[in-house]
């Protein structure tokens, strides 16, 4: 992999902080955005800016155009046929909240399950702890085994006949596990129960092929997948395309309006109410090339080989405690400083330029199980070298030094 | 000593420092360290200033016309700017401390730990050692 190449891409990555080169470890959150995304935007303004699906002037039709182009690229990077299945929201919450508003109109009775992770980010408890406390429903939890793995055992115990969804995370957004997806999905579809993947911290990592994968529902956001803030995506598959009701409605979902009944239309359209963030999705779909370009089998092997080189070097520091180590894991690893809390480890680590992520990370339920408050969180790109990782290992070691 | 001439005190002592960031945090370390704890009965959940990464905990009491604070956190650097805060607002007349701008902090280069980013719990604090304050006069 050519970092040199590709960092030259990225304009923020040239600038100091603390005078300091930047090291920027906190890619979980949201990564950083290449030329061609940021160009992405400023050209449609400049260039494109009409509002779409109605207009029947020129700039219109290219706005237009532009916009189902997006859908089509991102619907072929994901393995669809069916681009109608990519249905653009403002990132991984929104599209959770559409499912689980959706599915709470009709489909979860009162007294139904949910079966969730604890490995889950708070925007895929939330919901459904809404959906539980408003309409008399209750959430069941799969646990962790000692190794931080999910315990697919229990999953399978868990499932009752009130079971009506498993909403599991792809790639755990603290730890950097991997779930096994394999394993979910054959005990979903023996129990022909509905299941939600959030892609959020899978899809920026490693391919994923939704035709093969074939979820219920799968989710993720732009942002991390060096695209803009503010655009993200809802796959759903033929049954809930057709099936799953509309929580919000408005301009542009419709056939026919009347008074007294409104017509809607079939297909993504339906879930997208409202002139949608345009600009974003073209940039979205910008960086989806972009990702392409280089090949997500590469990005994933480049961050695995930055994992791995980061943890052996971590493991040799007697002062670091580690959590969820497994040889198959997304670019992230978590840990703390004994004895030390995140947050000063974390505040001297930006003092030499170096970003990275501390305290809970969203995911209160998973801190509780590990018995920490939070942790310190790093967390790789395709830009990321192994060069970062030895200053990051040097300042570190300093670091500890300091606060011991 | 009044508020000012605490506060200009520290500027000198931040001053030796220059601009040795190092050095700086490792003297503000040195003081979280040497901050003389909350009494134990009084780390409560009441007492804790929430929705913070580090935790704080804080305890004011009105005596003999000043505003006395005590305080605590389980992360060292925020240790370390409590207790430049308590020896700039404690002893203090409520009024005082209520009108107490803190402007030291920028000028010790410490600006970014009052940022509203409430990572540490500091400008929460703040605020509520002038609530306490105000609930005195």
């Amino acid at each position: 992999m050519d970092t040199t190449a590709i960092r030259q891409n990225f304009p923020i990555l040239g600038q100091k902080i603390n005078a300091c080169d930047l090291v920027y470890l906190d890619n979980a959150a949201t990564t950083q955005k290449p030329k061609e995304v940021i160009e992405a935007i400023s050209n449609f303004y400049s260039q494109n800016n009409a509002n779409i699906h109605r207009g029947v002037h020129t700039l219109s039709r290219k706005a237009t155009e532009l916009f189902e182009q997006s859908r089509k690229t991102i619907g072929q990077h994901f393995g669809l046929t069916n681009d109608q299945q990519i249905v653009f929201t403002s990132g991984t919450t929104a599209s959770i909240n559409i499912v689980a508003q959706g599915l709470a109109k009709h489909y979860l009775k009162p007294g139904d399950e949910i079966i969730l992770s604890m490995l889950e980010h708070h925007s895929n408890i939330l919901p459904w702890q809404m959906w539980a406390e408003e309409h008399g429903g209750y959430l069941k939890v799969i646990p962790l085994l000692m190794d931080h793995s999910l315990d697919y055992n229990t999953l399978e115990k868990l499932i009752s006949t009130k079971t009506k969804l498993i909403a599991v995370t792809h790639v755990s957004n603290s730890l950097g596990l991997i779930t096994d997806i394999e394993k979910v999905k054959a005990i979903a579809n023996q129990h022909r129960i509905p299941w939600l993947l959030d892609g959020a911290q899978s899809a920026p990592h490693m391919p994923v092929n939704l035709l093969e994968l074939d979820p219920d529902f799968f989710v993720c956001s732009a942002h991390k997948m060096y695209g803009p803030t503010g655009s993200g995506l809802l796959y759903l598959n033929d049954r809930w395309l057709k099936e799953l009701p509309i929580a919000k409605t408005g301009g542009g979902t419709i056939k026919t309006v009347s008074f007294e009944k409104t017509e809607y239309v079939e297909g993504a359209l339906r879930f997208e109410p409202g002139t949608p963030n345009i600009a974003d999705v073209i940039a979205f779909a910008q960086a989806i090339k972009y990702m392409d370009g280089i090949g997500m089998q590469e990005i994933f092997n480049h961050e695995q080989y930055l994992v791995q080189y980061a943890q052996q070097l971590m493991a040799e520091l007697p002062e670091i405690e580690m959590y969820g180590i497994q040889k198959h894991k997304a670019g992230v690893i978590s840990f703390n400083v004994k004895n030390q809390h995140a947050f000063d480890v974390g505040t001297l680590m930006d003092k030499y330029g170096i970003a990275l992520r501390t305290g809970h990370h969203c995911t209160q339920p998973l801190m509780k199980q590990l018995g920490v408050q939070g942790t310190i969180r790093v967390s790789f790109a395709v830009y990321n070298t192994k060069l970062e990782i030895d200053y990051f290992i040097e300042k570190l070691k300093k670091v500890i030094k300091m606060l011991s | 000593m009044s508020i000012e001439e605490i506060e200009k005190e520290i500027i000198e002592e931040f001053d030796f420092f220059g601009d040795d960031w190092e050095s700086k945090y490792e003297h503000l370390i040195e003081l979280g360290k040497s901050l003389p704890l909350i009494s134990a009965d009084l780390k409560t959940d009441e007492r804790i200033i929430q929705g913070c990464q580090s935790r704080v905990w804080l305890n004011a009491n009105y005596d003999d016309g000043e505003m006395i604070y005590t305080a605590d956190s389980d992360a060292i650097i925020t240790k370390g700017m409590i207790a430049l805060l308590i020896r700039v607002l404690s002893h203090q007349k409520p009024k005082d401390v209520l009108q107490a701008n803190l402007t030291f902090i920028d000028q010790i280069g410490l600006k970014e730990h009052l940022s509203p980013t409430r990572a540490n719990g500091l400008l929460s604090m703040v605020n509520q050692m002038k609530k306490e304050a105000l609930k005195s006069i």
